[in-house]
């Protein structure tokens, strides 16, 4: 609080959170998905998936200089990026889904963020022991001794932080060879760019930022802001059973004058964002439980019920409040809104999953020549040009034929033939994973409209077949 | 900053406010992080760094140029100059070589191609379009009637000589005289020779015209057009049984052409061009559709491999 007659600061100065360590269900939760998490960013670029000769063996892999994005048995074009961009729709309804189920958990179990400082926060402890003894350092005048630990922190973090930076760049590229030609220093000057970068953000934000990034820097609270209403999971103190709040000494000279709450403050001091749950929701709470687990853990030695600080909806809380038995967590999860996330969700993705498995994997496009439009040729025929495009996407070579639909007597020939070669059909053969691009003419009598309009269709040859057609229009002159 | 004693604190917050109100809304006057202020500070510095390093500050007649002596032009112009390095071996690799070699390495012929494509919007369209369509009396180098030939190399010799381009001996020369202005033939004459030759054409119908036409025909064109008319590409003759015409096929056209002549001329480009891009303009001029072969060996496989 700040009291009235003292000059406002324009600026303020970062005040010092040191979470202490805590033991719970949730605490054992958040390990465990920081594992999942983690093991899934670092295993994954070193993953192979055999595609044959003609395509990379790295199971997850956005090749950005050839323009292809492979996840295990999909593979992506660029003129596919709808896909991606349905990903990116899912994880933004899967963020409002989860939110509207279970709250902020993204922001307390499984973002980035918060994964990586709580792995940070753990070296710090390891180094420079839990809150007090952070405490005491973070005041004690810079001696060699308090130099040292600081270093060692410093170095392990940047150690974590190089680590983040360097696994990054493996997703864009194959990760064996790639990191033979980093430790040599023959890696693109990108890469290391790119490292440096992520390491630095990594040890800033890690070890320094921290619950900044949460409360200063990120839309996505000002999100869940709206998102979250009366029948939302929030971490509630549920102060209708802890208030009035007294020391124990106290509450026990006098049962029954006192709530539950001792006032022993471990949910403050375990707290990675620095608040006191007690005064409420706040934007500062990322919902990561751990006061859940520390007021556990004082309740469970001062013989009271468990879930003084609990996850529970506003409209929960008001109910307990008139005298409600709690009701389960789980039975708030199933309403209205977050069922209709859910449909939206699984629709968007089983609409993907369906155009995946019906896509077809050969493809044609035909430009015509705009200038000239139309050639006529001596024995009186007219010539159009076209630059016909064939989409070779498996990665293998494939045999292909082009022909033309509704276009009567016509000759087709390419660049490197000749017209008295000219042939209903051209036979080529398409590279495996690119675009052949074949450059056809046709002659056709002059006689018929001055717009024709037919289609130019093309059919791999091979065992599995498949084609495609594309209209296109021959001009004659008036 | 505002008098501190004029603010109100938010009971809720503990925090100042800003002093307006709209509806019963006020602002809270939250101080910023520090950090933030720090970024700002460092975004000054950088400025200023930028400012002494790069150009950045207009004058009356010029303009700070910066330490690093940057500049957009002195940067194109390395591009340029690095564009020129990069291209100068594909140049020397096409300027040596025979260009019948061209068609049998599909790579350099592309190159040629691309090259040339680039070339011909500089030096050529003026006359021949950007589509090389031509125009009356510019001939479209689309199609297959060609009046010197139109295999690689002697387009090529036609590009680098030109056609009866003045004070250059090895240009292409051919000279139709001017039947009617010169009084070789009479008007009736010369209205004979046109209907046959709209005749020969296709155009017309056999006439007793066309007929005594056939006989001046023989007499004074087949030299060069050669007794069916289908030309001689040796004097650059134009074949007159086709459906193209360079200045018009109607019996007006022609007439006009058998009585004046025509003495198009198409510049000499040895004097301007190196031979790589002569080459290349060749080559793509040969690739628009009506090139043809040199031998029947230099065409490739029905089934086109790339």
């Amino acid at each position: 609080m700040l009291p009235a007659d003292t000059a406002l600061p324009l600026y303020e100065k970062r005040r010092g959170v040191y979470p202490k360590a805590v033991d719970g269900f949730y605490r054992r939760l958040k390990w465990a998905i920081m594992a999942v998490t983690l093991a899934i960013y670092w295993v994954t670029p070193w993953i192979r998936w055999d595609r044959g000769p003609y395509a990379p063996d790295q199971a997850v892999l956005v090749d950005l200089a050839h323009r292809r994005f492979y996840m295990f048995a999909i593979e992506i074009w660029p003129h596919e990026f709808y896909y991606v961009a349905g990903l990116l729709i899912m994880a933004g309804i899967g963020l409002f889904l989860v939110t509207s189920a279970v709250g902020r958990a993204w922001c307390g179990y499984a973002c980035p963020q918060t994964v990586w400082t709580d792995l940070y926060q753990h070296v710090e402890r390891f180094i420079d022991g839990d809150r007090n003894a952070q405490i005491r350092l973070a005041k004690a005048s810079w001696t060699p001794a308090k130099l040292v630990r600081r270093l060692t922190k410093w170095s392990v973090w940047l150690a974590i932080a190089f680590a983040t930076g360097g696994a990054w760049i493996f997703y864009f590229a194959d990760a064996p060879s790639l990191q033979r030609a980093f430790w040599t220093g023959t890696a693109a000057p990108t890469a290391y760019a790119t490292v440096a970068l992520l390491t630095a953000t990594t040890f800033i934000l890690g070890g320094f930022m921290r619950e900044q990034v949460c409360i200063y820097m990120c839309p996505w609270p000002r999100i869940q802001t709206a998102m979250l209403d009366e029948t939302s999971l929030v971490v509630t103190y549920k102060d209708w059973r802890g208030e009035q709040r007294a020391s124990l000494k106290k509450a026990q000279a006098a049962p029954g004058d006192f709530g539950d709450c001792i006032d022993c403050n471990q949910c403050v001091a375990v707290c990675p964002t620095g608040i006191d749950i007690r005064e409420g929701p706040q934007v500062g709470c990322i919902t990561c439980a751990l006061c859940i687990d520390a007021c556990d853990q004082v309740m469970a030695q001062i013989g009271r019920p468990r879930g003084l600080i609990d996850y529970c909806t506003q409209d929960d809380a008001e109910a307990e409040k008139r005298g409600a038995p709690s009701r389960p967590v789980l039975k708030t999860l199933l309403r209205p809104r977050t069922l209709a996330y859910l449909a939206g969700w699984s629709g968007i993705g089983a609409a993907m999953l369906f155009a995946l498995g019906a896509r077809t994997r050969v493809d044609i496009a035909a430009q015509q020549d705009r200038n000239p439009i139309f050639v006529a040729l001596s024995d009186g025929a007219i010539r159009n040009a076209y630059t016909v495009k064939l989409r070779n996407m498996e990665a293998r070579p494939r045999p292909m034929e082009v022909s033309v639909e509704g276009l009567a007597d016509a000759q087709l020939w390419t660049d490197t033939m000749v017209r008295e070669r000219a042939r209903p059909v051209i036979r080529t053969m398409v590279p495996a994973d690119s675009v052949a691009k074949l450059r056809i003419f046709i002659a056709a009598p002059p006689t018929g409209p001055q717009r024709q309009d037919f289609a130019f269709t093309v059919r791999a040859t091979d065992h599995e077949g498949g084609g495609d057609r594309e209209d296109a229009r021959f001009e004659r002159p008036q | 900053m505002a008098d501190a004693q004029d603010k109100k604190i938010d009971a809720a917050t503990g925090t100042a406010l800003k002093g307006h109100e709209w509806d019963g809304i006020a602002e809270l006057d939250t101080p910023l992080p520090r950090w933030w202020l720090w970024t700002f500070y460092a975004t000054i510095v950088f400025a200023v760094g930028y400012v002494i390093a790069y150009p950045a500050i207009p004058m009356l007649t010029d303009y700070t140029r910066g330490m690093l002596g940057w500049s957009s032009r002195g940067a194109l112009d390395k591009e340029l100059a690095a564009r020129e390095a990069q291209v100068a071996p594909l140049h020397k690799v096409i300027a040596e070589r025979a260009i019948t070699d061209l068609p049998g390495r599909p790579r350099l012929m592309q190159a040629a191609v691309e090259g040339g494509r680039a070339a011909f919007k500089v030096h050529c369209v003026q006359c021949h379009g950007s589509g090389a369509a031509g125009a009356r009396g510019y001939p479209n180098l689309n199609d297959d009637d060609w009046l010197w030939g139109g295999d690689l190399a002697t387009i090529e010799k036609t590009i680098t000589d030109g056609v009866r381009n003045p004070d250059h001996d090895a240009t292409r020369q051919s000279m139709m005289p001017a039947f009617g202005r010169d009084q070789l033939l009479t008007a009736a004459q010369v209205d004979d020779v046109v209907a046959h030759v709209r005749v020969i054409s296709h155009q017309d119908k056999a006439s007793p015209a066309a007929q005594r036409g056939a006989q001046l025909f023989a007499d004074n064109c087949a030299v060069c057009h050669g007794a069916d008319g289908k030309g001689n590409r040796t004097l650059g003759a134009p074949n007159l049984t086709d459906g193209i015409w360079l200045y018009g096929g109607d019996a007006d056209t022609i007439r006009q052409t058998v009585w004046n002549s025509r003495q198009g001329v198409m510049p000499r480009w040895d004097d301007k061009l190196d031979k790589a891009t002569i080459r290349m303009l060749a080559a793509y001029v040969h690739s628009l559709g009506g090139g043809e072969a040199t031998t029947a060996a230099a065409e490739t496989a029905d089934d086109v491999a790339r």
